[in-house]
């Protein structure tokens, strides 16, 4: 598990120049990317960078449990869709400020997470796959219950987040607008990332993920160390969860179903597990496939099977580990 | 509320049940055993249920129909085994979950280009009317029969596992895989006899119940996790635990949906009774898997020494 990232701490200080390099060409495209697609008639493309950033958020934060934390969640939907039904409950009820759909997503999806993980965190492996599963479960059907807000139908919003602040106001029904707060809350989260797993806090959590026995017996407070990461994840899917229905202006209970929950398992693992492109990567990689498959078949959904089983197969790492052994000469 | 209606919703519960066991059986022998999370095993209940409806109307014969299905099932079940799900043993769950997901998708739209995304399935003329139980208690005959094929499957499964020497190989493999192997079983070549009886079995409840839900694509995906709570609920790797969970599951679902609506009318308004029936109902079933958890996380007939 940890080779890639041994052989690319090694190789840091000569590639450290090249790596910054790469980051501000991928920086400077990502924020051009809505005047390009401008400049070749392509504004149609910038709903589809949004969704890609949003699920990227998301799987970022299903990475953070499942590859960092070394916890395998079957039910990571519950908080993208627990933020997603608190931003569009609020919209609806007409309540218009971001602020306060922030605040409540963040909350909200975090107590979810809280009450969830302190559950499942006493079970273990495919124990803890199931009952997280189970979880969601129960929050997919009770949103289907919940007739006064859509119920199976879902639930459709007129307006959106309204951020204002004296005489500013950001408002994410405009496309440019949502398009990079998305991409400013997915570079923070990066960042985050970045920073998380060489620090004091995230060795911890790397050290009980491969051998939590031995973390206990170090010392470390391993139930309560998972907790706090597995709420982290929660309030950032949560807030996948509100751009996602900022983008959509529509929110069901298929945002909760299972299958979404898979969706965000495969998007890491193709992507590369514990890697910290791994979800970007995964969801772009995805949801282009998809589009571009739409584009010449009815049957999109049969030939993305075939790549992911490749992918299975042939790259055992994910995209992102083939690309990292490719990049980086092998030193361990 | 009448007698007549529990005992009526507590057969449908038992049928249901039943039905939800074949398809824990396969499930739990290839997670118990081979430790292998296979989300693709709904499809093949999809695929039996196509493969029944696309034979009943070929033959004429409903009868024809589901057996020729559920031996086409059986071997298709075998080379999925051996052609790729063999090769994920090793692997682990999370290549498992992205391999056998990415089949979900192939088996669906593959489904969807053969045969379109649903297909006409009608129980036969002869037992498409009631058939009295009691004096009194009408009950539909092809109920009836499902809820015989489940006992009768069931207790043919019991006999397999627990009198045949392949029935020990397979137990000795859910208690301690390594030890069979060095005893000399071959699992592997076991396996993929297992898991072709497995599909089956999937291919029989899809079948059956095809007539009284839908044959269409996606069925597998709902009933799967379903069977997964139930693996949980009755220990990973026990076909008598998958029995006794399926039939809990399968209880909590039909007579909480129908009888609870009943039971909250006295207390609730009507329509906040019918709308909070069915959702206590679905999510009692998940409940019920967390309680038992908590109490015995091995689940109630844990397989493994």
């Amino acid at each position: 598990m940890t080779a890639p990232a041994d052989a690319r701490a090694a190789a840091a200080p000569n590639r450290l120049g090249l790596h910054v390099a790469a980051l501000a060409l991928l920086g400077a495209a990502a924020l051009a990317l809505p005047w390009l697609l401008g400049a070749f008639g392509l504004d149609f493309y910038l709903s589809l960078a949004t969704r890609i950033v949003v699920y990227a958020i998301a799987a970022t934060s299903l990475n953070l449990v499942l590859g960092y934390g070394g916890m395998v969640s079957f039910g990571h939907a519950a908080f993208v869709g627990v933020g997603a039904y608190v931003t569009a409950v609020l919209i609806s009820e007409g309540t218009q400020s971001g602020f306060v759909h922030l605040v409540a997503t963040l909350a909200i999806s975090a107590l979810a997470a809280l009450v969830i993980g302190a559950i499942s965190l006493r079970t273990r492996g495919v124990y803890f796959i199931m009952i997280t599963l189970a979880f969601a479960q129960m929050l997919f059907y009770l949103a289907n219950s919940v007739k006064g807000y859509g119920g199976d139908e879902g639930l459709s919003i007129r307006t959106r987040s309204l951020f204002a602040l004296g005489g500013w106001v950001l408002d994410l029904k405009q496309p440019l607008a949502i398009y990079y707060v998305a991409l400013g809350v997915l570079a923070l989260a990066l960042l985050a990332l970045a920073r998380f797993a060489p620090s004091r806090f995230g060795r911890a959590v790397l050290a009980l993920r491969d051998d939590d026995v031995r973390a206990e017996a170090l010392g470390f407070a391993t139930y309560r160390l998972k907790l706090v990461v597995f709420v982290v994840a929660g309030a950032l899917g949560g807030v996948a969860g509100a751009l996602s229905v900022n983008l959509q202006g529509y929110v069901s209970p298929n945002v909760l179903h299972w299958t979404q929950s898979g969706t965000l398992m495969v998007m890491v693992i193709l992507g590369g597990v514990a890697t910290v492109w791994g979800g970007l990567v995964g969801a772009a990689v995805l949801l282009l496939l998809q589009e571009v498959l739409a584009a010449y078949t009815e049957h999109g959904e049969f030939w993305t099977g075939w790549v992911l089983l490749g992918v299975v197969l042939f790259a055992r790492r994910g995209l992102v580990g083939v690309l990292l052994r490719r990049a980086a000469p092998r030193l361990s | 509320m009448s007698g007549f209606l529990v005992l009526e919703q507590a057969l449908n519960g038992l049928q249901f049940g039943l039905m939800l066991f074949l398809l824990a059986a396969g499930l739990t022998l290839v997670f118990g055993v081979m430790d292998m999370i296979n989300l693709a095993h709904g499809s093949l209940y999809m695929v039996g249920a196509f493969l029944a409806a696309w034979l009943t109307a070929l033959t004429g014969s409903f009868v024809l129909g589901v057996v020729g299905a559920v031996a086409l099932t059986a071997i298709f079940g075998m080379a999925l085994e051996a052609g790729l799900l063999r090769t994920l043993y090793a692997r682990d769950h999370l290549s498992q979950v992205l391999a056998t997901f990415a089949l979900i998708l192939i088996l669906n739209d593959g489904t969807k280009m053969i045969f379109g995304n649903d297909l006409p399935l009608s129980a036969p003329a002869a037992l498409a009317g009631p058939v009295e139980l009691l004096p009194g208690l009408q009950y539909p005959a092809y109920r009836l029969l499902i809820l015989g094929v489940g006992l009768a499957l069931a207790l043919l499964l019991w006999l397999l596992v627990q009198k045949t020497r392949m029935g020990a190989l397979v137990r000795a493999g859910a208690s301690n895989r390594e030890m069979a192997t060095a005893m000399g079983t071959d699992i592997p070549r076991l396996f993929t006899i297992v898991f072709g009886i497995g599909a089956a079995l999937c291919a029989v409840a899809g079948a059956l119940l095809g007539p009284l839900l839908a044959v269409q694509v996606g069925m597998g995906e709902n009933i799967l996790i379903l069977a997964f709570v139930v693996i949980v609920i009755g220990g990973i790797g026990s076909i008598r635990g998958a029995l006794v969970g399926a039939i809990l599951v399968g209880a909590i679902d039909t007579l909480g949906r129908t009888l609870l609506q009943h039971v909250l009318r006295e207390f609730l308004p009507p329509q906040w009774a019918s709308a909070a029936g069915p959702a206590i109902a679905s999510i009692a079933v998940y409940v019920f898997m967390a309680i038992v958890l908590a109490i015995r996380p091995q689940g109630l007939f844990p397989a493994r020494a």
